[in-house]
C-alpha cells in the first residue's frame, strides 16, 4: 500500500517548523505505524537527508514513550492504543496522513515530532509518591484493602504518562494525568497519609507548568490508551475540596 | 511530604472551576424558578393577567426575593468573568494549535461553551432591556380591571381612583402604589415577529449550554459516584431540553395563538 504523509518538521525548539510532504510506497498493511516511519527514515538516511525524529521505546504499548498526533487524534485512529500499536491496515491505501507533535506550551517541541514531557516528571516529583522510611518490607496482607478500592486504584495506576490526555484536550490540560496519579494513591491507605499535600502540590505544579484547566469535555478519557476514567478527575476535585477545607 | 507554597485560592484552576460550577448550578435553579413564574403568562383572561402582575410585584418587593436577586446578579457576573479568565488561561496553554483537529470523544456543546455562553449573554442583555429595565426604570402601562378601574398592588380594583406619580388617589387620599401591567409589555413584545424569533432562537444555545453545563457542574464538584452519575447525566439532558422548550413556548403561543389567552 501507498500513503501520502504530511509530517511536521522542526529542526530545533526555536525553529518555526513546517509540514513536509512524503510519499511512502510498498508498505505492508501489517506494519506498525512506527515501522512505516522507520521505512521512510531509512530512505531519508540513504538519501543523505535528516531522518524524522519521533519518540518510541518499548513498541508494545506499555511504556508511554510514543506519541504522535495523527489525523487530528493523539495515537491515531485506534481506540485504547498507543501509536506503536496502530497498524497500517487501519488506514486506507492512498490515504493522506497528517502527523503532528503533541501541541501544548507545557510540552515544547524539541525536534520534529519529539516533545519535552518533563513537565509530567516535575508534577510527579511534586507529590506523586509515598514517602517511605526504609526498613523491613511489611507483610503483604497486613493492611486489608477492599477489592473495589484496590481495583480502582489499579485502574488509575495503569496511566503510562504518555500525554495523550494533554494532546487531546482543547485546553491542553493535564487534569486526567494528575487525577490518575492522585486517585491511584488516594484510594489506598498508604496514600491517605499525605493525601492533602499530594493533591495541592501536584495541582500547583500542574498550573506552574502552564497546562490549562479542565472543562470536562471528555476528550482525554476517549483518547487515553489506558482508558483512564473521568471519574478520577471528580475524585481529584473532591480531594482538592477536602484539602482546602481542612485548613 | 512538605506542602509547596500555595498561590491564592482564587488563582487555582480547580477553585475557579468550582466557582463556575456553583454559580452555574445556582443559575440552573434560577431557570426553574423563572420558568415556573413565566408559565403564569399562559393563564387566560383577566385572572392570568392579574396573577402574573401580582407575581411581578411579589418578585420585586418581597425582601427575601430581593436578597436572592442580588445573589443572582452576582452569580451571573461571576460566572461570566470567571469563564473569561479561564478561557484566556486555557488558550494560553496551547499557543500553537493543530493543523488537523477531530474533536473526537467530546460533544459540540462541551467544545463551544464560551461561544454558547456569549450568545446567551447577548440574549440576556436584550431580555433585561426589554422587561426588567422597563419595569424598574422605564415607562410602564398600568393595570386596569375589566370595569375600567386602576388596580392597586394588592390586586384590588379601586373605583374612581386617579393615577398620579404611580400612586392611586381617591378624593385626594393616597390609596398606595398602582400595579404596573408587565403582562401588557410582554404581550406587545411578543406580538412582533422579530422579537419572538430572537426569543425562540436564543433557547437553542441555552439548551446546548445546559446539556454540557448541568452534568459538568456535578463533575467539577466531585459529585460523581458510580451509577448515580449516569442519572445526573440523563437529568441534565432532560433539563437542557425541557427548560428552553418551556421558555420558547411562551412567545410562540403569544404570537400564533393570542386568542387562546383571552
Amino acid at each position: 500500500m501507498k500513503v501520502y504523509l504530511k509530517v511536521w518538521r522542526q529542526r530545533h525548539a526555536r525553529d518555526a517548523g513546517r509540514f513536509v510532504d512524503y510519499t511512502v510506497d510498498g508498505i505492508n498493511p501489517d506494519m506498525s505505524f512506527l515501522e512505516m516511519l522507520d521505512v521512510l527514515n531509512n530512505r531519508l538516511i540513504s538519501q543523505g537527508e535528516d531522518p524524522i525524529a519521533f519518540d518510541h521505546d518499548c513498541r508494545e504499548g506499555i511504556c508511554g514513550t510514543c506519541g504522535l498526533y495523527i489525523n487530528g487524534r493523539p495515537h491515531g485512529p485506534v481506540a485504547r492504543a498507543t501509536t506503536c500499536q496502530v497498524h497500517m491496515r487501519h488506514f486506507k491505501d492512498g490515504e493522506t496522513i497528517v502527523i503532528e507533535p503533541w501541541r501544548a506550551d507545557a510540552f515544547p517541541v524539541i525536534k520534529d515530532l519529539v516533545v519535552d514531557r518533563s513537565a509530567f516528571d516535575r508534577i510527579i516529583q511534586a507529590g506523586g509518591f509515598v514517602s517511605v522510611n526504609t526498613g523491613q518490607a511489611p507483610d503483604g496482607n497486613a493492611i486489608p484493602i477492599p477489592k473495589e478500592d484496590a481495583s480502582k486504584a489499579f485502574d488509575a495506576a495503569t496511566c503510562i504518562g504518555c500525554g495523550a490526555c494533554v494532546a487531546a484536550c482543547k485546553n491542553a490540560s493535564a487534569m486526567l494525568f494528575v487525577a490518575a496519579k492522585v486517585a491511584h494513591l488516594a484510594r489506598l491507605p498508604q496514600g491517605r497519609i499525605e493525601a492533602r499535600e499530594r493533591v495541592l502540590n501536584m495541582l500547583t505544579q500542574m498550573e506552574e507548568e502552564g497546562f490549562g484547566g479542565c472543562t470536562n469535555t471528555g476528550a482525554c478519557e476517549a483518547e487515553c490508551p489506558k482508558a483512564i476514567s473521568l471519574e478520577n478527575i471528580a475524585l481529584l476535585n473532591r480531594e482538592f475540596i477536602k484539602a482546602k477545607c481542612a485548613l | 511530604m512538605e506542602l509547596k507554597p500555595q498561590h491564592g485560592l482564587l488563582k487555582s484552576l480547580v477553585a475557579k472551576k468550582i466557582l463556575m460550577a456553583l454559580t452555574g448550578l445556582f443559575l440552573c435553579l434560577f431557570l426553574v424558578a423563572h420558568l415556573s413564574g413565566n408559565l403564569q403568562l399562559l393563564i387566560p383572561g383577566y385572572n392570568g393577567r392579574l396573577q402574573f402582575n401580582s407575581y411581578a410585584v411579589f418578585m420585586t418587593q418581597f425582601p427575601l426575593i430581593k436578597i436572592i436577586s442580588y445573589v443572582l446578579y452576582l452569580s451571573i457576573i461571576i460566572h461570566v468573568l470567571d469563564a473569561l479568565v479561564l478561557t484566556i488561561r486555557n488558550r494560553r496553554a496551547r499557543t500553537v494549535d493543530y493543523a488537523v483537529k477531530s474533536g473526537y470523544g467530546s460533544t459540540f456543546a462541551s467544545r463551544n461553551m464560551g461561544i454558547l455562553g456569549t450568545l446567551i449573554l447577548i440574549f440576556l442583555v436584550l431580555h433585561l432591556a426589554n422587561f426588567w429595565y422597563k419595569y424598574k426604570f422605564g415607562e410602564m402601562p398600568y393595570m386596569v380591571s375589566p370595569e375600567g378601574y386602576f388596580v392597586s398592588q394588592k390586586g384590588e380594583a379601586i373605583a374612581g381612583a386617579v393615577l398620579r406619580d404611580g400612586h392611586l388617589w381617591v378624593n385626594g387620599v393616597d390609596k398606595g402604589p398602582a400595579m404596573k401591567d408587565l403582562y401588557e409589555v410582554v404581550r406587545l413584545a411578543f406580538s412582533q415577529l422579530w422579537i419572538v424569533a430572537i426569543y425562540v432562537l436564543s433557547m437553542i444555545p441555552l439548551g446546548y449550554h445546559l446539556a454540557h453545563g448541568f452534568q459538568s457542574g456535578f463533575q467539577t464538584l466531585g459529585l460523581r459516584f458510580g451509577r448515580a452519575f449516569s442519572l445526573i447525566r440523563t437529568a441534565g439532558l432532560l433539563f437542557a431540553i425541557i427548560i428552553p422548550l418551556g421558555f420558547a413556548i411562551i412567545p410562540l403561543i403569544f404570537y400564533f395563538f393570542p386568542e387562546k389567552l383571552n
